[in-house]
């Protein structure tokens, strides 16, 4: 398992390992978020409470599960990267932090829009919604602390610190429905042994969580891609790729010169 | 133990040299307390059901003013490099230092209690509770927030950071401060509620030095 990490920690090989899993991911995501999407707004059955407003169950409950798992990401990468003093770790942490913070702006919207007719409020002080609330804040400071530093290596350090305090959260949000007796619904899919959610309306949900998390896949390999390159431009490799993409680049520009030239 | 010692005594003869910067954050305190019967509404009703809510939540704004102190003339004049290179174990010096930050900003604050329950209507039975949570929660509040201090110390505007980092920390304790106090209110049981926050301050006592060391090696670079 080191043998076979341990060589990611260096940048080129973190690129060419991003430029390898991007299409994947981004096939990935395709597929899984239309058939899910798809088959969860048009095709699974009505709620028989609920009616058809739980639909919206089938963007919120991944983005909520992601969100939360991507912090968890985060923490671990600012672990690694403290452990083992990788650089890659820390540009991959912060590569995922607004990737996360929007997922969590995603489930608090889709939650407040599915709240509405349910409860009749767009919000409430519920104890789940106030610890995601909490979590969203939580990535703004990391991204503000990673902001406000001029040397990028100390600013993933620091940010990592604070990203790992932040971790104690996590717990409180998955266990707030069953510490607080609040206004949310109990959990419906995190129980194995016995989902209480009949399977027609879980295999969409299970799609679209498996499509939400390679979209976030696609999007992390992009973000530390580009990463990679801000932070690591004086280095050759970086120099030889990019003065392979203007070369490129220039190939095509004597025929857009030829035809305005006619 | 002398070496600790020093540093201890150090720490306090500095803070009592600068009595504005320890009057200033209790003032604050003292205000935004008098703003809340102005503005939200004087009777007496209302005041003893938000009084415990607007104490902690002064007591966190208040504490977000005084923290920066803590690390900042240190990082400054350059004794905190002194401290790494003496050899010492940085988190036992950073301990030290929290204990020292926590008895002069926040000792003064307990001791300013009494005035601020009686200025919301506050029972007998809330007020027992509030010091309670206050004794409980206010060196949770040094030592988490020491780690922040410690990340934000060699940034120029490291104010308002501050706050953003930390007030989401600190939401946690809030909740289960002010709820131990409105079952105080209602002449319930709270030990449950205290008992959580004694184990979040013992969380922090045993990984927050660690934290507040690594986090000032950083910002030493």
């Amino acid at each position: 398992m080191w043998k076979w990490l341990h060589p990611y920690a260096k940048t080129e090989r973190a690129y060419q390992l991003c430029l390898t899993l991007q299409p994947w991911f981004w096939v990935g995501a395709l597929t899984c978020l239309s058939i899910g999407t798809v088959w969860g707004l048009a095709f699974a059955p009505q709620d028989y409470q609920q009616g058809d407003s739980f639909r919206i169950i089938y963007i919120h409950v991944p983005s909520a599960i992601l969100s939360m798992g991507t912090y968890v990401a985060m923490a671990i990468a600012a672990l690694v990267g403290m452990v083992w003093q990788w650089r890659t770790a820390y540009m991959s942490m912060i590569a995922m932090a607004p990737i996360g913070a929007v997922m969590t702006f995603i489930a608090l919207f889709t939650g407040a829009a599915w709240g509405k007719p349910m409860w009749g409020a767009w919000w409430v002080w519920d104890a789940r919604l106030t610890s995601e609330l909490i979590l969203l804040f939580l990535y703004m400071g990391v991204i503000a602390l990673y902001g406000a530093f001029e040397d990028k290596q100390q600013a993933g350090k620091a940010a990592g610190v604070m990203a790992l305090v932040g971790v104690v959260n996590i717990p409180i949000i998955h266990y707030s429905v069953e510490w607080w007796n609040t206004l949310h619904q109990g959990a419906t899919i995190s129980k194995f042994d016995n989902p209480s959610i009949a399977p027609e309306m879980l295999w969409p949900l299970l799609i679209n969580l498996l499509g939400f998390a390679f979209f976030i896949g696609a999007v992390t390999t992009v973000r530390l891609r580009n990463e990679i390159v801000l932070r690591e431009l004086h280095r050759p490799w970086v120099q030889a790729l990019a003065a392979e993409k203007v070369s490129k680049q220039a190939s095509s520009v004597p025929n857009a010169n030829l035809k305005e030239g006619n | 133990m002398t070496l600790y010692h020093g540093i201890f005594k150090r720490d306090m003869h500095i803070a009592f040299k600068q009595k504005a910067e320890l009057v200033q954050p209790l003032m604050f305190l003292l205000m935004v307390v008098t703003l809340f019967p102005l503005g939200v509404s004087p009777s007496p009703d209302t005041l003893q059901r938000i009084g415990p809510g607007v104490i902690w939540i002064a007591a966190i704004l208040s504490s977000l003013m005084a923290m920066e102190r803590l690390f900042r003339d240190d990082f400054q004049d350059g004794s905190l490099e002194q401290y790494m290179l003496s050899g010492m174990p940085l988190p036992a010096v950073s301990a030290v230092k929290v204990a020292a930050h926590w008895l002069v900003s926040f000792v003064p604050l307990l001791l300013l209690s009494p005035l601020l329950a009686m200025f919301l209507n506050l029972t007998v039975d809330m007020y027992i509770a509030l010091v309670l949570t206050l004794l409980l929660g206010t060196p949770l509040l040094s030592l988490v927030g020491a780690i922040a201090v410690g990340l934000t110390v060699g940034l120029q505007k490291g104010g308002v950071l501050l706050a953003l980092l930390l007030i989401p920390v600190f939401i946690p304790l809030l909740i289960f401060a002010t709820s131990a106090v409105d079952s105080a209110a209602l002449q319930l049981p709270y030990h449950a509620q205290l008992a959580i926050i004694a184990a979040m301050l013992l969380l922090a006592a045993a990984l927050a030095p660690f934290a507040i060391a690594y986090s000032l090696k950083v910002s030493q670079n």
